[in-house]
């Protein structure tokens, strides 16, 4: 069977076809042009940023746009590092101002050290925004109630986490991501805890939309190899998945005739 | 009684004396900053990038201004 026989869809959030299932993050790279290299080694057409106050005294770089064109990639502002809703929309209106955009990853954390999503606010924030015509992509848990109620408001994806911001777990409750996929009409983006091309790949195998990773990326020794592998990482899972697995089981069964063995 | 020549404005967190009668405009150009790529935000007020050159900075202003960085 050759490969052009297995057909995907394309990646489709609010209206939007992605060529790719993969969205990464611009943040922890050692430097712009390794940035810039593992970005376009993954193929990601979708990037997430942040909104920071400008160093006025220039001791640190400069924004993130002398660096990345909006004409190559998405810009997906986030709003990372608000605790609060009323936080979040005020980051979320000055992203949009910045970015010309409506697309929007809401992120609101509940606690500082393990950066869980705070849903409860989240889902407030994500009714105002909503009625203000972003595009909100919603960071959550494996909680299915907080993945439905964020559908219900508006979210144009939900994207819960596989394990903690940067801990480079992996999946860790695949059960529940699989039942929110199950569940949910709007696209499933699992985002944060990816630590390396096989977390990205059992990800995928769950049947899930996409992936948002970035510290595996930036934080290997080596991110441009690192973005090649979760390129590929994520055609895998995808592939593995609409191929449609063997099921497991605890016994061992053949795979050679057990007949016409000699001497029998 | 003169008009004071200098105002104290919130910027980024810090106070600056700045010169009255100055846009905000001008003020982005005092930093070196290009009004593209800026975002400002004038007392909790998102202001539109073509109202740079008419809106003045006055005395008490808080103003926060934000650009995208890299972020996950």
């Amino acid at each position: 069977m050759s490969m052009a026989e297995v057909k995907d869809t394309p990646l489709v959030v609010a209206g939007r076809e992605f060529r790719t299932r993969l969205i990464v993050g611009t943040g922890k790279y050692k430097d712009n042009a390794t940035m810039v290299n593992a970005i376009r080694a993954s193929g990601a057409e979708m990037v997430t940023v942040a909104v920071r106050r400008i160093d006025l005294d220039r001791t640190k770089e400069e924004g993130i746009l002398y660096h990345l064109d909006p004409e190559e990639f998405l810009l997906l502002p986030n709003t990372a590092g608000c605790y609060t809703a009323e936080d979040a929309i005020r980051y979320a209106r000055l992203a949009r101002a910045a970015g010309f955009t409506e697309w929007l990853k809401l992120e609101i954390i509940g606690d500082q050290t393990t950066l869980l999503p705070d849903t409860h606010a989240t889902i407030e924030a994500a009714r105002v925004l909503v009625a203000e015509g972003f595009k909100v992509m919603a960071y959550t848990n494996e909680d299915l109630i907080a993945a439905m109620r964020l559908e219900d408001a508006g979210c144009v994806a939900v994207m819960p986490l596989a394990s903690p911001i940067g801990s480079g777990l992996g999946l860790v409750n695949p059960y529940y991501i699989r039942e929110i996929k199950r569940r949910l009409a709007v696209p499933v983006i699992v985002d944060a805890g990816v630590g390396t091309a096989s977390d990205a790949c059992v990800t995928m195998e769950q049947g899930v939309d996409g992936v948002l990773m970035n510290t595996a990326i930036a934080a290997a020794a080596d991110p441009v190899a690192m973005g090649r592998a979760m390129r590929l990482a994520i055609e895998a899972g995808r592939w593995a998945y609409l191929a449609g697995r063997m099921p497991s089981r605890e016994i061992a069964v053949p795979s050679s005739p057990t007949q016409g063995m000699l001497d029998s | 009684m003169t008009e004071a020549e200098t105002i104290v404005v919130q910027v980024n967190g810090k106070e600056r004396l700045l010169p009255t009668g100055l846009s905000v405009y001008g003020l982005l150009e005092s930093f070196g900053l290009s009004p593209a790529l800026v975002v400002v935000e004038k007392n909790r007020e998102i202001l539109e990038r073509s109202r740079y050159g008419d809106v003045r900075v006055e005395d008490g202003d808080v103003l926060e201004l934000v650009h995208f960085v890299g972020g996950g």
